[in-house]
C-alpha cells in the first residue's frame, strides 16, 4: 500500500491531466460546434465531419476528471458540485443537447435537422460558457457576490474564446479552400480576445492575491515560473504571425495554429495549478486533507498504470486513422 | 412543498431510469453488430453489410444518448448524494474509476473507428474494433453491475466511525448477488436489442421493404430471441432465490407476504394496503409462492411484519414485480410464435409482424420494472444494513432541486419523442434504398 501523501500527488498529477487533456480536446470540437453556420448545410458537415470520431473519447476525458476527483478527494468533489450546483447542471444540458444533436441532425427528418443544428451549435456555446463560469467561482473561492457572479461572466467569454481559438486551429488543419480561409480568420480574432484575456488574468490574479503574488515572484522560484506566461504571451505574438501568412500558402504549416493553441493551453493551466497548489477547493481544501483512503486509491492505481498507456496508445491509433484533411462523414 | 430528498431521489430515479434505456439496447446491439460483421467478413454476402449499416445508424444514436445521459450521473452522485462518497466512497470510487479506465474511453475511441472509419482501415481492424466496442460495453456492465450488487449485499469491508474500509476486493467485486444480476442484465440487453431489431425489421416489411436485409435481421433476432426468453426465465428465477436468502423483505414486499406464512399463495393481483397491512382485492394460486421459492408447498416465507421501519414500500414493488414477469412471459410467447411459423413458412403473416412492432420496446418495459423492483426494494437504504438514503442526500434548497428536476424532465421527454421518431423514420427511410447489386448477389448467393 502506498504512502497517502504520495498518492494525493499521483491522483491530483492525474485529475489535472485528465483536466488539460479534456480542455484540449474538447475544446477543440466545442469550439468547431459553436461556429457552424445555420445558412450552409454543405460547411456546416465539413466542420462536423472533423469532430466526428473523436467527440465522444474526448468527452470522456471529463469523465474521467470528473471521477477521479470523485474517487481520489471525495470531499473536494461534493464541495465543489453542490457550490456550483445550477451552473453545473447547465453545463449538463449543454452536453446533452449538442452529444443528441450530432446524430439527430444527420438522421432525423429533413425538415427538423437544420433545428438540431441550432441544438448543437447552442449546446456547444453554453457548455462552453458554463465551464468557465464555473472556472471563474472556482477560482475566487465560490464567493456569493455580484462581482463574484461578474467575473464568472468573464471568465465564461474567456473560455468561449479559447475553445474558439482552439476549434478554429482544428478546422485550419483539418479543412481546405474556403471554409480554411475563414477559420484563419476566425482563429485570429479569438486570439486576440484570448491575449487580453490571459494579459489581464495574469496581472490582475497576483495583484489582488498576495499569495499568488509570493508564488510567482518570490526567488528562487521566480526564476523557474515566470517564463511561463512570458512565453505564453510570446506565443500568442508568434500564432499572430502565423496566422497572418497562412492565407498566402496553406499547405506550409497549416498545423502550426493548433500545436501553438494546444500550447498556451498547457502554458495558462500550469499557471492556474502552480497558482493553487496544494489546494484542491482554493483556501478551503487541500490534496492532503482531502484525500481518500489509501487502500481504495493503492487499488485503483493498478489499474491506471496497465490501463493509462493503453488508451493513450489507442487514442493516437484513432487519430492517426483519421488523419489528413477531413473527408465527408459516412458509415461506409 | 416538497424536500430536497423526496425531488433528489425523483430526480436520481428519472435520470438513471432514462438512462438505462440506452445502454440496454447498446450492449447487446454490439455484440449483434460484431456478428453481423463477422458474417459479411467470412461469407462477403453484402446482406449483412446491409443489416451492419441500418443498425450501425440505430447504434450511434443510442449510445449518445446513453453517453450523455451517463455524464449526468457522474455529477449527480456529487451534487446530490455527498453522504454515498462520504461512506461508502472507498469502494465505489474504485468499481467506477476501473469502469471509466477499462470500459469508457475503449467504446468511445473504438466507437469512432467503427462509425466512420470502414473504408480507412483494412477489414479485420474494423471487425475488431467492432469487437471491442462490445467488449467494452460488457466491461462496462460488468462495474457498474457490480457496485450495483455491493450496495444490495455489501461484502468485504468493514465499518470503522462509519465509513467503509475495503478488506477484500475479490468480495466486494464478486458479492452473493453480483452474478445473477449481471447475468439477469445481460440477458434483459440481449432481449431489448431481439425485440428492438425484431420490431423495427417487421416495420420495415409491413412497408413493403422486400430487400433482404431486414428478414434476415429478422431471423437472427427471433432465434436469439427465442433461445433467451426461457434461460431469462431460469436466471431470473436463481436472482429472486439468492434474493430470498439475503434481502427477504425484498421478497416480501414482491410477493406481497405480510406474516410470516408458511405454504405463501402466489399472487396474480392484489392491491397491498400499507395502512391497514395486509392485501385488498387478492387473488392467489394456493401454496405457489412456497413453492416457486423453497421449492416445498409448505416451505416459510418470512412476511413484512418481521422487518418494520426497514423494509421497502410494498405497492411499487410488488407490481414492478408483476409488470416485470408479465411482460416476459408476453416474450416467450412472441418469441415462440413467430420463430416457430418463421421456421415452419419461411416468412410471418401480416398480424404477427404486427405483433412484433408493438413489441418493439417491450424490452424496455420489463428491464425498467425489474429495475423499479430491485432498487426500489432495497429501500429504505442506499446500501443495505450500511447507508440509510436520507443520511446520503445533499443539503441544497429544495427550490433548487425542484428547477433541475423540471428541466431534465422537459429535456428526457424531448429526447425520448426524438429517439423513437428518428427510429422509425430511419426505417422508413431505408425502405426505399436500393437492394445491393443483384448480379453480385447471384455470384454470392451461393456461398451463403
Amino acid at each position: 500500500m502506498f504512502n497517502p501523501e504520495y498518492l494525493s500527488l499521483i491522483y491530483a498529477g492525474l485529475m489535472a491531466l485528465a483536466v488539460l487533456v479534456y480542455a484540449i480536446l474538447d475544446g477543440y470540437d466545442l469550439g468547431v460546434g459553436m461556429m457552424i453556420p445555420l445558412d450552409d448545410k454543405e460547411t456546416a458537415d465539413t466542420m462536423i465531419a472533423s469532430i466526428g470520431p473523436f467527440w465522444d473519447a474526448n468527452e470522456t476525458w471529463l469523465v474521467l476528471a470528473v471521477g477521479l476527483a470523485f474517487i481520489a478527494f471525495p470531499q473536494a468533489h461534493s464541495m465543489i458540485l453542490q457550490a456550483l450546483y445550477i451552473p453545473v447542471v447547465f453545463l449538463l444540458f449543454g452536453l446533452i443537447m449538442r452529444g443528441v444533436a450530432f446524430d439527430f441532425r444527420a438522421k432525423a427528418r429533413v425538415k427538423r435537422q437544420r433545428r438540431w443544428d441550432k441544438v448543437f451549435k447552442f449546446g456547444s456555446l453554453l457548455t462552453s460558457f458554463a465551464q468557465g463560469y464555473m472556472l471563474g467561482l472556482y477560482v475566487i473561492g465560490f464567493d456569493n457576490t455580484p462581482l463574484a457572479h461578474a467575473f464568472a461572466v468573464f471568465s465564461g467569454i474567456g473560455v468561449v474564446c479559447a475553445y474558439g481559438l482552439i476549434g478554429s486551429a482544428w478546422l485550419i488543419m483539418k479543412c481546405e479552400g474556403q471554409l480554411q480561409q475563414d477559420a484563419i480568420s476566425w482563429c485570429k480574432k479569438f486570439a486576440r480576445v484570448a491575449f487580453v484575456g490571459v494579459l489581464l488574468v495574469s496581472i490582475i490574479n497576483p495583484a489582488i492575491n498576495e499569495w499568488i503574488y509570493e508564488r510567482w515572484f518570490d526567488l528562487p522560484m521566480a526564476l523557474v515560473v515566470l517564463p511561463a506566461p512570458i512565453i505564453c504571451l510570446s506565443l500568442f505574438v508568434i500564432l499572430e504571425l502565423v496566422l497572418q501568412k497562412l492565407p498566402k500558402s496553406p499547405d506550409n504549416g497549416a498545423w502550426l495554429p493548433f500545436l501553438i493553441s494546444a500550447f498556451i493551453f498547457v502554458l495558462c493551466f500550469f499557471g492556474l495549478v502552480y497558482s493553487f497548489y496544494p489546494f484542491v477547493v482554493p483556501g478551503k481544501l487541500t490534496i492532503f486533507e482531502a484525500v481518500a483512503d489509501a487502500s481504495a486509491l493503492t487499488f485503483l492505481l493498478y489499474g491506471v498504470v496497465i490501463v493509462v498507456p493503453t488508451l493513450i496508445a489507442y487514442t493516437l491509433f484513432s487519430y492517426r486513422v483519421f488523419w489528413g484533411k477531413v473527408q465527408p462523414l459516412s458509415y461506409y | 412543498m416538497l424536500d430536497t430528498l423526496l425531488l433528489s431521489r425523483i430526480q436520481f430515479a428519472a435520470n438513471i431510469s432514462f438512462h438505462i434505456l440506452f445502454p440496454t439496447i447498446t450492449i447487446a446491439l454490439a455484440w449483434f453488430l460484431a456478428f453481423f460483421k463477422l458474417k459479411y467478413d467470412l461469407t462477403g454476402h453484402p446482406v449483412w453489410l446491409r443489416a451492419y449499416r441500418f443498425w450501425v445508424k440505430i447504434f450511434a444514436l443510442s449510445f449518445a444518448l446513453g453517453v450523455v445521459s451517463g455524464i449526468t450521473m457522474s455529477f449527480q452522485f456529487g451534487t446530490n448524494w455527498p453522504g454515498f462518497m462520504e461512506k461508502v466512497g472507498n469502494i465505489a470510487g474504485p468499481l467506477l474509476g476501473y469502469e471509466v479506465l477499462t470500459a469508457f474511453f475503449m467504446e468511445a475511441t473504438f466507437l469512432g473507428i467503427m462509425l466512420f472509419g470502414m473504408k480507412r482501415v483494412p477489414p479485420k481492424i474494423h471487425t475488431l474494433a467492432t469487437f471491442l466496442v462490445a467488449i467494452g460495453t460488457t466491461l462496462s456492465a460488468f462495474w457498474i453491475l457490480s457496485l450495483n450488487s455491493w450496495m444490495q449485499t455489501p461484502t468485504g469491508f468493514e465499518l470503522r466511525d462509519g465509513i467503509v474500509y475495503p478488506t477484500d476486493w475479490f468480495e466486494v467485486i464478486f458479492n452473493p448477488s453480483f452474478g445473477y444480476r449481471f447475468f439477469h442484465m445481460l440477458l434483459a440487453s440481449a432481449l431489448t436489442a431481439s425485440f428492438l431489431i425484431a420490431g423495427v425489421s417487421a416495420y420495415r416489411m409491413l412497408k413493403n421493404d422486400e430487400k433482404h436485409a431486414p428478414k434476415k435481421a429478422l431471423t437472427v433476432a427471433l432465434t436469439v430471441a427465442a433461445l433467451l426468453t426461457p434461460i431469462q426465465a431460469f436466471v431470473g428465477d436463481l436472482h429472486g432465490l439468492n434474493t430470498l436468502k439475503h434481502q427477504p423483505q425484498k421478497i416480501a414486499a414482491m410477493e406481497g407476504v405480510w406474516e410470516t406464512e408458511k405454504g405463501a399463495p402466489l399472487l396474480l393481483f392484489a392491491i397491498p394496503n400499507e395502512e391497514e397491512r395486509r392485501n385488498d382485492f387478492a387473488i392467489g394460486i394456493p401454496n405457489m409462492a412456497s413453492f416457486i421459492l423453497t421449492h416445498d408447498v409448505n416451505g416459510e416465507i418470512k412476511g413484512l411484519n418481521e422487518f418494520k421501519g426497514e423494509h421497502p414500500p410494498v405497492k411499487p414493488v410488488f407490481f414492478g414485480f408483476r409488470i416485470m414477469v408479465g411482460m416476459g412471459m408476453l416474450m416467450i410467447l412472441v418469441a415462440f410464435v413467430t420463430r416457430f411459423t418463421l421456421w415452419k413458412k419461411g416468412e410471418l403473416p401480416k398480424w404477427q409482424l404486427k405483433a412484433l412492432v408493438a413489441m418493439t420496446f417491450s424490452g424496455w418495459i420489463a428491464t425498467l420494472a425489474g429495475w423499479y423492483v430491485t432498487e426500489i426494494g432495497r429501500q429504505p437504504y442506499i446500501v443495505s444494513g450500511i447507508l440509510r438514503v436520507e443520511d446520503a442526500v445533499t443539503t441544497i434548497a429544495s427550490e433548487n432541486v425542484l428547477f433541475t428536476l423540471i428541466g431534465y424532465l422537459t429535456i428526457y421527454a424531448i429526447l425520448l419523442y426524438a429517439y423513437i421518431r428518428t427510429l422509425f423514420h430511419t426505417a422508413s427511410k431505408s425502405v426505399e434504398v436500393e437492394e445491393y447489386d443483384m448480379k453480385e448477389f447471384a455470384e454470392e448467393v451461393t456461398r451463403v
